[in-house]
């Protein structure tokens, strides 16, 4: 068959979310509703300290008297705040544990997702602190990081174990106040990941993170803090994989980096949580905050590649506080079927000699909405500031759209900024010159898409962008073949 | 090997082939020319399997076996490679994994492994040298900013990685400096051999001094008017397509 619009549309259509399995595992789950009572609760049952649970409560009275935002580009149905349960754990498990102890049930969802806790982790040189709902099970290579004094490991074992750390970052790049979904993380927010990279250390191997929303009708709030001590680098992976559930599901999570001065932090994510069905129904919410704080001569690079969630709501940023620092911003998002993104980046230039680069490539197919925000901000202190931004779209069908809203506030003469933008539509010529070099309609969408994204996938570390490539195929092609 | 009988197509409705009938054996160059609007490159695009052009009557076997069910890509999997007149860009895939995945893709329709690394880099280091690409080029994003000849040239080495059964020249002179005509030319001559057949199309007689065809066909109105030897190339040259248009008109 060649390719017509026609048949594009049905294929995509009939596309299945190929991670859509639903584990039985017992969970400890509180009752559904939020209360200061609740987030004291969640704080109790962690065990944390007194100004953790300050802090959280805080946060909470702050939330409460906020309301959702809703300038974004996106329409969906209000979630009942009140209709969410705010912890669940996997009742099994033990970070104690060693593998063999595990629930082989759990263990049977991470083969399917493809994650091995094994010895081929370590081949690959990647350790990896796992998220199921919201508590880690399993962390591997702690000793390696351990020589080199860095330390990765869940937040909640951070604040037990390294609370000055902790305490003197956390809420520091993204406060409480700062928006309405950041001030419901930081008071409800059950676990998530610490890393600390001592001055002048090179974290030796890539640090990484799977998060899985399990439980039905919970949301997952973690809250990621990487802190890149003088000189240091550390690479940060982070992705996800969401199964089918009936119900939007939820999802706030707070990120914070600090770069400090000459530090580089290179931050990684692959994004696949449920998009919804065909028919729009279902899909998670994911409504994050990511912002990275750049001391001088400091180096932060996000790259993400967003191929899930009905509904995104996301600008990971930087804040490029220090002299001579560098920000980037490297994205490709997809959108299929009903899903809607908005997303894209904030870069703030208050010191001198900041440059800032951003590369968003955007992909829509079926009936979504997919929306660059960006905002390239200088402030009058900001002298010889730089910022390149570009911003590519690909559209896939007839029903589909596209949209970029880049804000540019320069407030010093010196600053230098561009912006680039093309749309460009998938054609018929270029599907049948594919055919007819004996590549079917499946996989040359594939190749095209890989095309028009290699500037973003190239950025990936190579094991990440293998995956991110294979995510990409499995958004956009149907299950033909 | 390829037997199209009594052929008609159309495009939203309009007729353009109207009656083909054309035998291409092994081994055989055939050429086929006309004024502008007369078919050529329509002809070209349905034996590929263009579904944009629908398929009225008559019908299209290679091999004895009629091809009108086969989807462009098993079409390509069988053996049918056309040189496109335009060849598309697509940013960002470079020559090298465009061809990879091509000759992957067959290989997979075949039942084969996908060709090891190092029988590919040398099939594409004898091909580049064949028809004299630098190996830089195959780097670039395929047809991105290419030039007339580049795109031509590129053709006509996807021409040879895929080594095509029936081969298909839709215009490849058109946009080649004198010297690229030699040396695509030259190439589509050494990929010539005794099982392979290749249809030139083409307004100029100009390529055929080169690529020598054994059958000359001129196609008018979506039927084929004439057919002779590489001698009727020269004759329309010199006379123009006038009187081919007169006799069809008788």
């Amino acid at each position: 068959m060649a390719y017509t619009e026609e048949e594009l549309k049905k294929e995509l259509e009939t596309k299945e979310y190929e991670y859509g399995f639903y584990t039985d595992i017992e969970s400890d789950t509180f009752p559904i509703g939020l209360s200061e009572e609740i987030v004291v609760a969640i704080s109790k049952k962690k065990n944390e300290p007194k100004w953790m649970t300050d802090w959280r409560v805080e946060a909470y009275r702050v939330w409460e008297k906020m309301e959702e935002p809703d300038w974004a580009n996106v329409n969906y149905e209000k979630p009942d705040f009140q209709a969410i349960s705010y912890y669940s754990a996997p009742k099994k498990a033990d970070p104690n544990k060693t593998l063999d102890d595990v629930d082989p049930e759990l263990l049977e969802m991470y083969k399917k997702l493809g994650i091995s806790i094994d010895e081929q982790k370590k081949l690959q040189n990647v350790a990896v602190d796992i998220v199921v709902d919201s508590v880690s099970v399993a962390t591997t290579f702690q000793k390696t990081l351990a020589e080199k004094g860095i330390i990765f490991m869940p937040i909640s074992e951070a604040i037990q174990k390294h609370p000055d750390l902790v305490r003197k970052y956390l809420g520091t790049v993204v406060p409480t106040t700062d928006n309405f979904y950041a001030a419901l993380n930081s008071a409800v927010f059950t676990d998530g990941s610490f890393c600390y990279i001592p001055k002048g250390v090179r974290c030796p191997m890539e640090l990484s993170t799977y998060f899985r929303i399990n439980q039905a009708g919970t949301g997952q709030f973690e809250r990621t803090l990487v802190v890149a001590d003088q000189e240091s680098y550390v690479s940060y992976l982070e992705g996800c994989t969401a199964p089918s559930r009936d119900e939007n599901q939820l999802h706030a999570a707070v990120v914070e980096l600090i770069a400090m001065d000459d530090a580089e932090i290179k931050y990684s994510t692959v994004q696949n949580w449920f998009p919804g069905n065909k028919e729009g129904k279902g899909g998670v919410y994911n409504f994050v905050t990511k912002r990275a704080l750049c001391e001088k001569n400091a180096k932060v690079s996000w790259t993400q590649v967003e191929t899930g969630s009905a509904v995104t709501w996301k600008y990971p940023s930087c804040i490029l506080k220090g002299d001579n620092s560098i920000g980037e911003f490297y994205s490709i998002a997809v959108t299929n079927n009903y899903q809607q993104a908005d997303t894209g980046t904030k870069m703030v230039h208050l010191g001198k000699n900041t440059r800032s680069t951003i590369i968003s490539k955007g992909i829509s197919a079926g009936k979504s909405q997919n929306s660059y925000r960006g905002l390239v901000q200088v402030s009058s202190r900001a002298e010889n500031a730089r910022n390149f931004s570009q911003c590519d779209s690909l559209l896939m069908g007839n029903e589909c759209g596209a949209h970029t809203f880049p804000y540019i506030e320069a407030k010093n003469k010196t600053a230098m900024i561009e912006h680039e933008a093309t749309t460009s539509k998938i054609g018929e010529d270029q599907i049948f010159y594919c055919n007819q070099r004996g590549i079917d309609t499946e996989k040359a969408i594939a190749l095209i898409v890989n095309g028009f994204s290699k500037e973003v996938l190239n950025k990936l570390p190579m094991e990440f962008a293998v995956e991110a490539q294979k995510l990409l195929e499995i958004s956009l092609e149907g299950s033909v073949g | 090997m390829l037997k199209i009988k009594d052929l008609h197509a159309s495009v939203e409705g309009k007729g353009i082939l109207k009656g083909i009938n054309l035998e291409v054996g092994a081994g055989e160059v055939h050429a086929i020319m006309g004024p502008n609007g007369s078919g050529k490159s329509t002809l070209a695009s349905v034996i590929a399997g263009n579904e944009t052009y629908e398929v009225t009557a008559g019908g299209i076997f290679l091999d004895e076996e009629n091809i009108e069910d086969l989807s462009p890509e098993e079409r390509a999997h069988n053996g049918v490679f056309l040189s496109f007149q335009y060849p598309v860009e697509i940013p960002g895939v470079s020559v090298t994994n465009f061809m990879k995945t091509a000759i992957n893709e067959s290989r997979k329709a075949k039942g084969l492994e996908d060709m090891p690394a190092k029988d590919m880099l040398k099939l594409i280091r004898d091909k580049s040298e064949l028809l004299e690409i630098d190996r830089k080029f195959l780097s670039r994003s395929l047809n991105e900013g290419f030039s007339g000849g580049e795109k031509k040239r590129n053709e006509i080495f996807q021409m040879a990685m895929l080594e095509p059964k029936l081969a298909i020249l839709d215009e490849t002179d058109s946009g080649l400096d004198i010297d690229a005509l030699r040396i695509v030319a030259n190439g589509v001559n050494k990929l010539k051999n005794k099982d392979n057949a290749i249809v030139v199309i083409t307004h100029y007689q100009r390529l055929l001094e080169y690529i020598v065809p054994d059958y000359v066909h001129v196609l008018y109105n979506g039927k084929i008017v004439k057919s002779g030897t590489k001698e009727l190339a020269l004759e329309l040259e010199e006379k123009g397509y006038d009187w081919i248009k007169q006799e069809a008109a008788v």
